[in-house]
Protein backbone atom coordinates (compact mmCIF):
# COMPACT_ATOMS: atom_id res chain seq x y z
CA UNK A 1 0.00 0.00 0.00
CA UNK A 2 2.84 2.32 0.75
CA UNK A 3 4.28 1.83 -2.70
CA UNK A 4 1.71 4.22 -4.20
CA UNK A 5 3.62 7.18 -5.59
CA UNK A 6 2.20 10.67 -5.62
CA UNK A 7 3.46 11.24 -9.15
CA UNK A 8 1.73 8.10 -10.38
CA UNK A 9 -1.52 9.14 -8.74
CA UNK A 10 -1.30 12.52 -10.43
CA UNK A 11 -0.54 10.94 -13.79
CA UNK A 12 -3.45 8.52 -13.35
CA UNK A 13 -5.97 11.18 -12.47
CA UNK A 14 -4.95 13.76 -15.01
CA UNK A 15 -4.05 11.56 -17.96
CA UNK A 16 -3.54 7.79 -17.91
CA UNK A 17 -6.73 6.93 -16.07
CA UNK A 18 -8.65 10.17 -16.55
CA UNK A 19 -12.23 9.73 -15.27
CA UNK A 20 -13.78 11.41 -18.29
CA UNK A 21 -11.51 10.41 -21.17
CA UNK A 22 -10.44 6.91 -20.17
CA UNK A 23 -12.89 5.59 -17.59
CA UNK A 24 -15.71 7.46 -19.42
CA UNK A 25 -17.50 7.98 -16.09
CA UNK A 26 -19.84 10.80 -15.10
CA UNK A 27 -20.89 11.53 -18.67
CA UNK A 28 -24.29 12.96 -17.77
CA UNK A 29 -23.02 16.23 -16.24
CA UNK A 30 -20.04 16.25 -18.58
CA UNK A 31 -22.23 16.34 -21.67
CA UNK A 32 -25.05 18.47 -20.30
CA UNK A 33 -23.16 21.27 -18.59
CA UNK A 34 -20.22 21.75 -20.96
CA UNK A 35 -22.00 24.33 -23.14
CA UNK A 36 -20.14 27.34 -21.77
CA UNK A 37 -16.81 27.75 -20.03
CA UNK A 38 -18.27 29.28 -16.89
CA UNK A 39 -20.94 26.60 -16.46
CA UNK A 40 -18.25 23.97 -16.92
CA UNK A 41 -15.93 25.70 -14.47
CA UNK A 42 -18.69 25.94 -11.86
CA UNK A 43 -19.57 22.29 -12.12
CA UNK A 44 -15.89 21.31 -12.26
CA UNK A 45 -15.22 23.10 -8.97
CA UNK A 46 -18.29 21.58 -7.33
CA UNK A 47 -17.31 18.09 -8.50
CA UNK A 48 -13.71 18.60 -7.40
CA UNK A 49 -14.84 19.65 -3.93
CA UNK A 50 -17.21 16.67 -3.76
CA UNK A 51 -14.66 14.03 -4.73
CA UNK A 52 -11.96 15.57 -2.53
CA UNK A 53 -14.15 15.74 0.57
CA UNK A 54 -15.74 12.35 0.03
CA UNK A 55 -12.31 10.73 -0.43
CA UNK A 56 -11.05 12.32 2.79
CA UNK A 57 -14.12 11.30 4.79
CA UNK A 58 -14.21 7.78 3.41
CA UNK A 59 -10.53 7.34 4.19
CA UNK A 60 -11.04 8.69 7.73
CA UNK A 61 -13.80 6.22 8.52
CA UNK A 62 -12.31 3.26 6.64
CA UNK A 63 -11.45 1.30 9.81
CA UNK A 64 -14.96 1.55 11.23
CA UNK A 65 -16.92 0.73 8.13
CA UNK A 66 -17.89 -2.92 7.84
CA UNK A 67 -17.59 -4.46 4.42
CA UNK A 68 -21.28 -5.51 4.32
CA UNK A 69 -22.55 -1.95 4.63
CA UNK A 70 -19.68 -0.06 3.04
CA UNK A 71 -21.55 0.94 -0.12
CA UNK A 72 -24.56 2.50 1.66
CA UNK A 73 -22.17 4.37 3.91
CA UNK A 74 -20.11 5.66 0.98
CA UNK A 75 -23.28 6.81 -0.76
CA UNK A 76 -24.38 8.49 2.46
CA UNK A 77 -21.05 10.29 2.79
CA UNK A 78 -21.16 11.46 -0.83
CA UNK A 79 -24.79 12.55 -0.59
CA UNK A 80 -24.12 14.56 2.59
CA UNK A 81 -21.09 16.24 1.06
CA UNK A 82 -22.91 17.10 -2.16
CA UNK A 83 -25.97 18.44 -0.34
CA UNK A 84 -23.69 20.64 1.75
CA UNK A 85 -21.97 21.94 -1.39
CA UNK A 86 -25.36 22.54 -2.99
CA UNK A 87 -26.53 24.64 -0.05
CA UNK A 88 -23.32 26.64 -0.02
CA UNK A 89 -23.55 27.31 -3.76
CA UNK A 90 -27.18 28.31 -3.37
CA UNK A 91 -26.14 30.83 -0.73
CA UNK A 92 -23.01 32.27 -2.32
CA UNK A 93 -23.24 31.64 -6.09
CA UNK A 94 -26.98 31.89 -6.51
CA UNK A 95 -27.09 32.70 -10.22
CA UNK A 96 -24.71 29.93 -11.14
CA UNK A 97 -26.69 27.63 -8.89
CA UNK A 98 -29.81 28.45 -10.89
CA UNK A 99 -28.02 27.76 -14.17
CA UNK A 100 -26.50 24.44 -13.06
CA UNK A 101 -29.82 23.46 -11.50
CA UNK A 102 -30.37 19.74 -11.20
CA UNK A 103 -26.76 18.92 -12.08
CA UNK A 104 -25.44 19.86 -8.66
CA UNK A 105 -27.56 17.33 -6.74
CA UNK A 106 -26.80 14.89 -9.56
CA UNK A 107 -23.11 14.96 -8.59
CA UNK A 108 -24.19 12.34 -6.02
CA UNK A 109 -24.76 9.91 -8.86
CA UNK A 110 -21.49 10.70 -10.60
CA UNK A 111 -20.09 7.18 -10.58
CA UNK A 112 -16.45 8.17 -10.61
CA UNK A 113 -16.81 9.61 -7.11
CA UNK A 114 -18.07 6.37 -5.59
CA UNK A 115 -15.54 4.48 -7.72
CA UNK A 116 -12.71 6.44 -6.07
CA UNK A 117 -14.24 5.90 -2.62
CA UNK A 118 -14.53 2.16 -3.12
CA UNK A 119 -11.35 1.40 -5.04
CA UNK A 120 -8.95 3.89 -3.51
CA UNK A 121 -10.00 6.00 -0.54
CA UNK A 122 -11.29 3.08 1.53
CA UNK A 123 -7.92 1.34 1.23
CA UNK A 124 -5.42 4.16 1.69
CA UNK A 125 -4.46 6.70 4.31
CA UNK A 126 -6.03 10.15 4.36
CA UNK A 127 -3.23 12.10 2.72
CA UNK A 128 -3.07 9.74 -0.26
CA UNK A 129 -6.86 9.64 -0.56
CA UNK A 130 -7.00 13.44 -0.55
CA UNK A 131 -4.29 13.64 -3.22
CA UNK A 132 -6.08 11.04 -5.33
CA UNK A 133 -9.38 12.91 -4.97
CA UNK A 134 -7.72 16.17 -5.95
CA UNK A 135 -6.08 14.67 -9.03
CA UNK A 136 -9.16 12.76 -10.17
CA UNK A 137 -11.32 15.83 -9.62
CA UNK A 138 -8.84 17.98 -11.54
CA UNK A 139 -8.71 15.45 -14.37
CA UNK A 140 -12.47 15.42 -14.67
CA UNK A 141 -12.74 19.17 -14.23
CA UNK A 142 -10.12 20.00 -16.85
CA UNK A 143 -11.88 17.89 -19.46
CA UNK A 144 -15.14 19.59 -18.53
CA UNK A 145 -13.60 23.06 -18.86
CA UNK A 146 -11.84 22.30 -22.14
CA UNK A 147 -15.10 20.94 -23.56
CA UNK A 148 -16.95 23.99 -22.27
CA UNK A 149 -14.45 26.33 -23.90
CA UNK A 150 -14.53 24.40 -27.19
CA UNK A 151 -18.32 24.41 -27.37
CA UNK A 152 -18.70 28.02 -26.31
CA UNK A 153 -16.06 29.13 -28.81
CA UNK A 154 -17.61 27.28 -31.72
CA UNK A 155 -21.22 27.79 -30.68
CA UNK A 156 -21.28 31.41 -29.50
CA UNK A 157 -17.89 32.69 -30.66
CA UNK A 158 -17.11 33.84 -27.11
CA UNK A 159 -15.15 32.70 -24.09
CA UNK A 160 -15.97 33.27 -20.42
CA UNK A 161 -19.44 34.70 -21.06
CA UNK A 162 -21.44 35.30 -17.84
CA UNK A 163 -18.27 35.14 -15.74
CA UNK A 164 -19.98 37.38 -13.16
CA UNK A 165 -22.13 34.42 -12.11
CA UNK A 166 -19.03 32.83 -10.62
CA UNK A 167 -16.65 35.69 -9.90
CA UNK A 168 -19.05 38.49 -8.94
CA UNK A 169 -19.53 41.95 -10.45
CA UNK A 170 -15.83 42.52 -11.25
CA UNK A 171 -16.12 39.89 -13.98
CA UNK A 172 -18.80 41.69 -15.96
CA UNK A 173 -16.56 42.48 -18.90
CA UNK A 174 -14.41 39.37 -18.89
CA UNK A 175 -16.19 37.97 -21.91
CA UNK A 176 -13.78 37.51 -24.80
CA UNK A 177 -15.36 37.90 -28.23
CA UNK A 178 -13.28 35.69 -30.45
CA UNK A 179 -15.54 35.53 -33.47
CA UNK A 180 -17.73 38.35 -34.84
CA UNK A 181 -21.20 38.33 -33.33
CA UNK A 182 -23.86 35.88 -34.51
CA UNK A 183 -21.43 33.66 -36.37
CA UNK A 184 -21.74 30.83 -33.84
CA UNK A 185 -22.21 27.30 -35.10
CA UNK A 186 -25.38 26.27 -33.31
CA UNK A 187 -24.72 22.53 -33.35
CA UNK A 188 -21.87 22.89 -30.88
CA UNK A 189 -24.21 24.07 -28.12
CA UNK A 190 -26.90 21.50 -28.80
CA UNK A 191 -26.55 18.02 -27.27
CA UNK A 192 -24.90 16.43 -30.35
CA UNK A 193 -22.12 18.99 -30.05
CA UNK A 194 -21.30 17.60 -26.62
CA UNK A 195 -20.80 14.09 -27.98
CA UNK A 196 -18.67 15.39 -30.83
CA UNK A 197 -16.50 17.49 -28.54
CA UNK A 198 -15.98 14.53 -26.20
CA UNK A 199 -15.17 12.24 -29.13
CA UNK A 200 -12.62 14.74 -30.44
CA UNK A 201 -10.94 14.97 -27.03
CA UNK A 202 -10.79 11.18 -26.63
CA UNK A 203 -9.36 10.84 -30.14
CA UNK A 204 -6.81 13.55 -29.43
CA UNK A 205 -5.70 11.84 -26.23
CA UNK A 206 -5.28 8.52 -28.03
CA UNK A 207 -3.36 10.15 -30.85
CA UNK A 208 -0.96 11.73 -28.37
CA UNK A 209 -0.58 8.43 -26.51
CA UNK A 210 0.21 6.60 -29.76
CA UNK A 211 2.71 9.24 -30.81
CA UNK A 212 4.46 8.95 -27.44
CA UNK A 213 4.51 5.16 -27.67
CA UNK A 214 6.01 5.21 -31.13
CA UNK A 215 8.65 7.64 -30.00
CA UNK A 216 9.48 5.47 -27.01
CA UNK A 217 9.64 2.39 -29.23
CA UNK A 218 11.86 4.19 -31.69
CA UNK A 219 14.17 5.22 -28.89
CA UNK A 220 14.43 1.63 -27.66
CA UNK A 221 15.18 0.44 -31.15
CA UNK A 222 17.73 3.15 -31.59
CA UNK A 223 19.54 2.18 -28.41
CA UNK A 224 19.44 -1.47 -29.45
CA UNK A 225 20.94 -0.74 -32.86
CA UNK A 226 23.63 1.47 -31.45
CA UNK A 227 24.62 -1.16 -28.92
CA UNK A 228 24.98 -3.82 -31.59
CA UNK A 229 26.64 -2.31 -34.60
CA UNK A 230 25.75 -3.87 -37.91
CA UNK A 231 27.64 -7.06 -38.56
CA UNK A 232 27.80 -6.78 -42.30
CA UNK B 1 -23.29 -13.56 10.92
CA UNK B 2 -24.73 -13.76 14.42
CA UNK B 3 -27.19 -11.36 15.95
CA UNK B 4 -24.54 -9.33 17.74
CA UNK B 5 -22.75 -8.56 14.52
CA UNK B 6 -25.99 -7.56 12.85
CA UNK B 7 -26.83 -5.16 15.66
CA UNK B 8 -23.37 -3.61 15.59
CA UNK B 9 -23.56 -3.12 11.84
CA UNK B 10 -27.02 -1.59 12.07
CA UNK B 11 -25.91 0.73 14.85
CA UNK B 12 -22.92 1.76 12.76
CA UNK B 13 -25.14 2.56 9.81
CA UNK B 14 -27.50 4.54 12.05
CA UNK B 15 -24.55 6.41 13.54
CA UNK B 16 -23.23 7.44 10.15
CA UNK B 17 -26.70 8.49 9.07
CA UNK B 18 -27.03 10.70 12.14
CA UNK B 19 -23.66 12.34 11.43
CA UNK B 20 -24.55 12.88 7.77
CA UNK B 21 -27.93 14.38 8.58
CA UNK B 22 -26.33 16.56 11.24
CA UNK B 23 -23.82 17.91 8.77
CA UNK B 24 -26.49 18.78 6.24
CA UNK B 25 -28.77 20.30 8.89
CA UNK B 26 -25.95 22.50 10.20
CA UNK B 27 -25.14 23.81 6.73
CA UNK B 28 -28.80 24.35 6.02
CA UNK B 29 -29.16 26.45 9.15
CA UNK B 30 -26.08 28.44 8.36
CA UNK B 31 -27.11 29.27 4.80
CA UNK B 32 -30.90 29.55 5.21
CA UNK B 33 -31.04 33.31 5.61
CA UNK B 34 -28.72 34.02 2.72
CA UNK B 35 -30.60 31.68 0.40
CA UNK B 36 -33.93 33.33 1.26
CA UNK B 37 -32.39 36.76 0.64
CA UNK B 38 -30.99 35.56 -2.71
CA UNK B 39 -34.35 34.22 -3.80
CA UNK B 40 -36.08 37.43 -2.86
CA UNK B 41 -33.50 39.51 -4.72
CA UNK B 42 -33.93 37.42 -7.88
CA UNK B 43 -37.71 37.69 -7.61
CA UNK B 44 -37.55 41.45 -7.10
CA UNK B 45 -35.21 41.87 -10.06
CA UNK B 46 -37.58 39.87 -12.25
CA UNK B 47 -40.70 41.73 -11.16
CA UNK B 48 -39.18 45.20 -11.29
CA UNK B 49 -37.88 44.46 -14.80
CA UNK B 50 -41.45 44.46 -16.14
CA UNK B 51 -42.54 47.58 -14.23
CA UNK B 52 -41.92 51.18 -15.24
CA UNK B 53 -39.21 52.52 -12.93
CA UNK B 54 -40.54 55.21 -10.59
CA UNK B 55 -44.15 54.22 -11.11
CA UNK B 56 -44.38 52.56 -7.69
CA UNK B 57 -43.16 53.13 -4.16
CA UNK B 58 -44.14 49.87 -2.51
CA UNK B 59 -42.45 46.47 -2.37
CA UNK B 60 -44.33 44.55 -5.09
CA UNK B 61 -42.97 41.22 -3.81
CA UNK B 62 -44.65 41.75 -0.45
CA UNK B 63 -47.82 42.94 -2.20
CA UNK B 64 -48.58 39.59 -3.81
CA UNK B 65 -52.01 38.09 -4.30
CA UNK B 66 -53.49 34.77 -5.40
CA UNK B 67 -54.52 34.86 -9.04
CA UNK B 68 -58.18 34.51 -9.81
CA UNK B 69 -58.76 31.90 -12.57
CA UNK B 70 -55.04 31.15 -13.14
CA UNK B 71 -55.90 28.71 -15.93
CA UNK B 72 -56.96 31.71 -18.05
CA UNK B 73 -53.32 32.79 -18.08
CA UNK B 74 -52.24 29.38 -19.36
CA UNK B 75 -50.97 28.28 -15.96
CA UNK B 76 -51.28 24.56 -15.61
CA UNK B 77 -53.18 23.23 -12.64
CA UNK B 78 -52.71 19.73 -11.34
CA UNK B 79 -49.35 17.99 -11.16
CA UNK B 80 -46.46 20.40 -11.15
CA UNK B 81 -42.75 20.11 -10.53
CA UNK B 82 -41.01 22.44 -8.15
CA UNK B 83 -39.37 24.28 -11.04
CA UNK B 84 -42.72 24.77 -12.78
CA UNK B 85 -44.31 26.11 -9.61
CA UNK B 86 -41.37 28.42 -9.16
CA UNK B 87 -41.59 29.66 -12.76
CA UNK B 88 -45.34 30.19 -12.35
CA UNK B 89 -44.59 32.16 -9.16
CA UNK B 90 -46.84 29.80 -7.22
CA UNK B 91 -49.84 31.29 -9.08
CA UNK B 92 -49.18 34.64 -7.46
CA UNK B 93 -49.46 38.04 -9.07
CA UNK B 94 -47.91 41.24 -7.75
CA UNK B 95 -49.28 44.77 -7.35
CA UNK B 96 -47.24 47.91 -7.82
CA UNK B 97 -48.61 50.93 -5.96
CA UNK B 98 -47.85 54.62 -5.94
CA UNK B 99 -49.28 56.47 -2.94
CA UNK B 100 -51.40 53.39 -2.23
CA UNK B 101 -53.02 53.50 -5.65
CA UNK B 102 -52.45 50.35 -7.72
CA UNK B 103 -50.55 51.55 -10.77
CA UNK B 104 -49.73 48.21 -12.35
CA UNK B 105 -50.01 44.46 -11.85
CA UNK B 106 -47.44 41.81 -12.69
CA UNK B 107 -48.78 38.44 -13.79
CA UNK B 108 -47.11 35.11 -14.43
CA UNK B 109 -48.26 33.92 -17.85
CA UNK B 110 -47.62 30.69 -19.74
CA UNK B 111 -47.34 30.42 -23.51
CA UNK B 112 -48.31 26.83 -24.06
CA UNK B 113 -47.62 26.67 -27.77
CA UNK B 114 -43.84 27.04 -27.62
CA UNK B 115 -41.60 25.02 -29.91
CA UNK B 116 -40.50 22.78 -27.06
CA UNK B 117 -42.96 23.03 -24.23
CA UNK B 118 -44.23 25.83 -22.07
CA UNK B 119 -42.69 29.29 -22.08
CA UNK B 120 -43.09 31.10 -18.76
CA UNK B 121 -43.46 34.86 -18.89
CA UNK B 122 -43.94 37.73 -16.49
CA UNK B 123 -46.19 40.43 -17.90
CA UNK B 124 -46.65 43.86 -16.32
CA UNK B 125 -49.83 45.79 -17.17
CA UNK B 126 -50.80 49.23 -15.90
CA UNK B 127 -54.27 50.43 -14.89
CA UNK B 128 -54.96 51.80 -18.40
CA UNK B 129 -54.25 48.41 -19.93
CA UNK B 130 -50.83 49.29 -21.35
CA UNK B 131 -48.02 46.80 -21.08
CA UNK B 132 -45.22 48.01 -18.82
CA UNK B 133 -42.93 45.13 -19.69
CA UNK B 134 -42.64 41.46 -20.58
CA UNK B 135 -39.84 39.04 -19.65
CA UNK B 136 -39.28 35.35 -20.16
CA UNK B 137 -38.60 33.53 -16.90
CA UNK B 138 -38.27 29.95 -18.15
CA UNK B 139 -38.23 28.25 -21.54
CA UNK B 140 -36.67 25.38 -23.42
CA UNK B 141 -36.63 26.88 -26.91
CA UNK B 142 -33.74 26.16 -29.27
CA UNK B 143 -30.58 28.07 -28.34
CA UNK B 144 -29.66 30.56 -31.05
CA UNK B 145 -33.14 30.53 -32.65
CA UNK B 146 -36.06 30.57 -30.23
CA UNK B 147 -34.07 31.93 -27.31
CA UNK B 148 -34.03 35.38 -28.89
CA UNK B 149 -37.13 35.96 -26.76
CA UNK B 150 -34.76 36.40 -23.80
CA UNK B 151 -34.03 40.04 -23.04
CA UNK B 152 -30.33 39.19 -22.70
CA UNK B 153 -30.20 37.78 -26.25
CA UNK B 154 -32.20 40.36 -28.25
CA UNK B 155 -34.42 43.41 -27.86
CA UNK B 156 -37.45 41.66 -29.31
CA UNK B 157 -39.28 41.22 -26.00
CA UNK B 158 -38.93 44.95 -25.25
CA UNK B 159 -41.17 45.66 -28.26
CA UNK B 160 -44.25 44.82 -26.20
CA UNK B 161 -43.75 47.73 -23.82
CA UNK B 162 -46.46 50.37 -24.26
CA UNK B 163 -48.71 48.13 -26.34
CA UNK B 164 -52.34 47.54 -25.39
CA UNK B 165 -55.44 45.79 -26.71
CA UNK B 166 -56.09 48.80 -28.99
CA UNK B 167 -52.50 49.28 -30.04
CA UNK B 168 -52.19 47.54 -32.46
CA UNK B 169 -55.89 46.84 -32.65
CA UNK B 170 -55.75 44.14 -35.29
CA UNK B 171 -52.05 43.42 -35.33
CA UNK B 172 -51.62 41.06 -32.40
CA UNK B 173 -49.77 38.40 -34.39
CA UNK B 174 -46.36 37.90 -36.00
CA UNK B 175 -45.79 39.44 -39.44
CA UNK B 176 -46.04 36.08 -41.13
CA UNK B 177 -49.63 35.86 -39.83
CA UNK B 178 -50.40 39.42 -40.90
CA UNK B 179 -49.58 41.03 -37.56
CA UNK B 180 -47.20 43.68 -36.32
CA UNK B 181 -44.63 41.65 -34.42
CA UNK B 182 -41.42 40.37 -35.97
CA UNK B 183 -40.72 36.69 -36.09
CA UNK B 184 -37.14 35.41 -36.06
CA UNK B 185 -35.31 33.95 -38.98
CA UNK B 186 -35.85 30.23 -38.66
CA UNK B 187 -38.19 30.53 -35.70
CA UNK B 188 -41.81 31.58 -36.06
CA UNK B 189 -43.47 29.27 -33.58
CA UNK B 190 -41.76 30.70 -30.52
CA UNK B 191 -42.60 34.41 -31.11
CA UNK B 192 -46.10 33.46 -32.24
CA UNK B 193 -46.69 31.65 -28.95
CA UNK B 194 -45.36 34.59 -26.93
CA UNK B 195 -47.44 37.16 -28.82
CA UNK B 196 -50.58 35.09 -28.25
CA UNK B 197 -49.86 34.64 -24.57
CA UNK B 198 -49.24 38.36 -24.03
CA UNK B 199 -52.46 39.24 -25.87
CA UNK B 200 -54.25 36.69 -23.74
CA UNK B 201 -52.84 38.33 -20.61
CA UNK B 202 -54.16 41.73 -21.74
CA UNK B 203 -57.62 40.26 -22.23
CA UNK B 204 -57.38 38.72 -18.79
CA UNK B 205 -56.55 42.09 -17.26
CA UNK B 206 -59.53 43.65 -19.05
CA UNK B 207 -61.85 40.91 -17.77
CA UNK B 208 -60.64 41.09 -14.18
CA UNK B 209 -59.79 44.77 -14.08
CA UNK B 210 -61.85 45.57 -10.98
CA UNK B 211 -60.41 42.74 -8.89
CA UNK B 212 -56.85 43.39 -10.00
CA UNK B 213 -56.75 47.11 -9.38
CA UNK B 214 -58.97 47.34 -6.29
CA UNK B 215 -57.11 48.68 -3.28
CA UNK B 216 -59.06 47.10 -0.47
CA UNK B 217 -56.21 44.85 0.60
CA UNK B 218 -54.19 47.92 1.30
CA UNK B 219 -54.62 47.89 5.06
CA UNK B 220 -53.54 44.29 5.45
CA UNK B 221 -50.42 44.99 3.48
CA UNK B 222 -49.62 48.08 5.47
CA UNK B 223 -49.98 46.10 8.68
CA UNK B 224 -47.51 43.41 7.62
Amino acid sequence: MSDVKLGNLARDGLWKNNPALVQILGLCPLLAISNTTINALGLALATLAAVLLSNILVSLIRHWVRPEVRLPIFVLVIASVVTTIELIMNAFFHELFLVLGIFIPLIVTNCFIIARAESFASRHRVSLAAWDGLMMGLGFGLVLIVMGAMRELVGFGTLLANAEQLFGPIAHNWTIYVLPEETGFLLAILPPGAFMALALLIALKQAIDRRLKEKAAARVQLSVTTKQPART
Amino acid sequence: MDLRQIVITAALLAGFTAVGVGLVALTQQGTEERIAANEKAIMLARVSAVLTPGSYDNDPIADHFDLMAPEELGLRLGLRTEAQTEAAHGFQGYRARLANQVTAVVLPVVAREGYSGDINLLVGVDAEGHITGVRVTRHRETPGLGDLIEASKSDWILGFTGKSLDNPKNGWAVRKDGGEFDQFTGATITPRAVVRAVYNALQYVQRHHAELFETEQLKEVADE
